[in-house]
């Protein structure tokens, strides 16, 4: 019930009865959101959606820097971990 | 898709279910507060990816499930009247009241009608200015900001014929019921990501404080959810209890203040009534008297209905995190989602649902088969 998915604003404009409107393209599928909660938002960005409504611009800087987090603890657990699929080879000077 | 895909990396949810592995010493039971949550953790079978000292049981984030019988049977009420076109998001219709659901009424001639947004039933009232259109809003802060709008813009733009029937729950109060409760298991939790993009996680700091819990604010993609987990369990192990923040890339700690406003003008704490758990107080939101005229309750009249629930049915201690859904001797026999008893097997996000929707009934007949 609380999903909301990010799309792409691709267009943005002030309807007939004052609100402030636009379309986003999710993976394809073009939806009418109301931007009003989330002026600041300019084409081409990303918002996160849910029944019609914007409520938040996807931060890129942050998702970015969480993805690379995740990479970066994902290569030190692998070292560390004695239940890896794929044992790092120990060192053939041991 | 960009901001989704990147987050059902199968190597990288490995990767993190080591770490998870290697940091943990302990049995640690966790909540994931949404049913988004719950519906991402089985649908990849997450829960079975974790080591057996993680234990997650399932929390009471679905508005569908939590709507109380009474307002259902109110709803359902409204939705025969002929001068009436009542409109609903989809997965109410097929929630069951004391008598029928909306896709039985429908059936029999009612008016009903699914919307995506409720911005849709503002069109719907203005194409057809002889009936009264009525939107069942349901929600939890994250739902509130759509509601609030089309709310107010009917009062701005004079459209009289619309009105709403409000349900609306709110989940730091559902959480502190929960760890108030004696039978508390739950030692850390997965906060609800975009509740929290409405309205921050400030109120959430005094809550991990006073119960000494860890809260994660936490995203749904399978790699949200593993992370929010790796880092609750890195609190438990450390002793520490704070908000944090798995999901920047949507949440920020304040929240979206204009969507906070707009709520604030529009509606009013209440107490709530919490389908399976009863009522708890402050839990919820109604129309402000000033909107009267937009209140469904008021406008029809419905008044109190008196209701009662199957007692086989244990989705209340499910919803509170005491219970999984295959501790219930009726979970997947008579209870089913064409058939359901039930809160938590009514929406594909309640955990009765979602764990039936992935084969786990089955894997539970099996096991009674076949002990191991």
């Amino acid at each position: 019930m609380c999903l909301a998915i990010p799309g792409k604003l691709i267009e943005m404009s002030t309807n007939a009865e004052g609100v402030l409107m636009g379309k986003a393209n999710f993976g394809g599928i073009v939806k009418q959101v109301c931007l009003e909660y989330t002026p600041e938002v300019k084409i081409g960005e990303y918002i996160l959606v849910h029944v019609g409504f914007a409520l938040s611009k996807v931060d890129e800087e942050e998702a970015a820097k969480t993805y690379k987090l995740l990479e970066e603890m994902g290569q030190l657990s692998e070292l560390d971990d004695p239940e890896a699929e794929e044992p790092t080879p120990k060192s053939s000077t041991a | 898709m960009k901001y989704l895909d990147e987050y059902r990396n199968e190597e990288m949810a490995r990767k993190i279910v080591s770490e998870i592995r290697r940091i943990i010493t302990r049995p640690w039971v966790l909540m994931e507060v949404c049913g988004g949550q719950t519906h991402t953790i089985v649908k990849y079978g997450i829960d079975h990816l974790l080591p057996d000292k993680v234990e997650l049981v399932h929390g009471p984030g679905c508005p569908v499930c939590v709507t109380s019988l009474e307002m259902i049977d109110k709803a359902h009420t409204i939705a025969q009247r002929p001068d009436v076109i009542f409109c609903s998001f989809g997965d109410m219709l097929r929630v069951p009241g004391s008598e029928f659901d909306l896709l039985v009424l429908k059936s029999r001639g009612a008016d009903v009608r699914v919307v995506y947004s409720p911005l849709d039933c503002l069109k719907i009232a203005k194409a057809n200015p002889d009936k009264k259109v009525v939107f069942f809003a349901i929600g939890f802060e994250t739902t509130a900001p759509g509601n609030a709008m089309v709310v107010w813009q009917a009062r701005r733009q004079g459209i009289k014929n619309f009105s709403l029937l409000v349900s609306h729950v709110l989940v730091p109060p559902a959480m502190e019921s929960i760890l108030k409760s004696p039978l508390n298991r739950v030692q850390g939790f997965l906060g609800p990501g975009h509740v929290c993009t409405v309205v921050g996680y400030k109120e959430y700091e005094p809550i991990a404080e006073r119960y000494h819990v860890p809260i994660v604010v936490t995203g749904f993609e399978p790699m949200d959810l593993l992370e929010g987990i790796l880092m609750t369990i890195r609190q438990l192990e450390a002793g520490t209890a704070v908000v944090e923040n798995q999901y920047p890339r949507i949440v920020k700690r304040e929240g979206n203040p204009a969507a906070q406003e707009l709520v604030k003008k529009v509606f009013e704490v209440c107490d709530r009534k919490w389908r399976g758990v009863g009522s708890i107080p402050q839990s919820g939101f109604r129309l402000r008297e000033e909107f009267h005229e937009h209140d469904a309750e008021s406008i029809f009249a419905v008044g109190k209905i008196n209701t009662q629930e199957p007692s086989i049915c244990i989705s209340g201690l499910v919803l509170q995190g005491v219970k999984k859904p295959h501790d219930c001797p009726a979970f997947g026999k008579q209870c089913t989602p064409e058939h359901p008893l039930g809160a938590t097997m009514v929406s594909a996000e309640g955990a009765c649902a979602a764990y039936y929707a992935y084969g786990r009934h089955l894997q539970a007949e099996k096991k009674a088969l076949h002990p191991v």
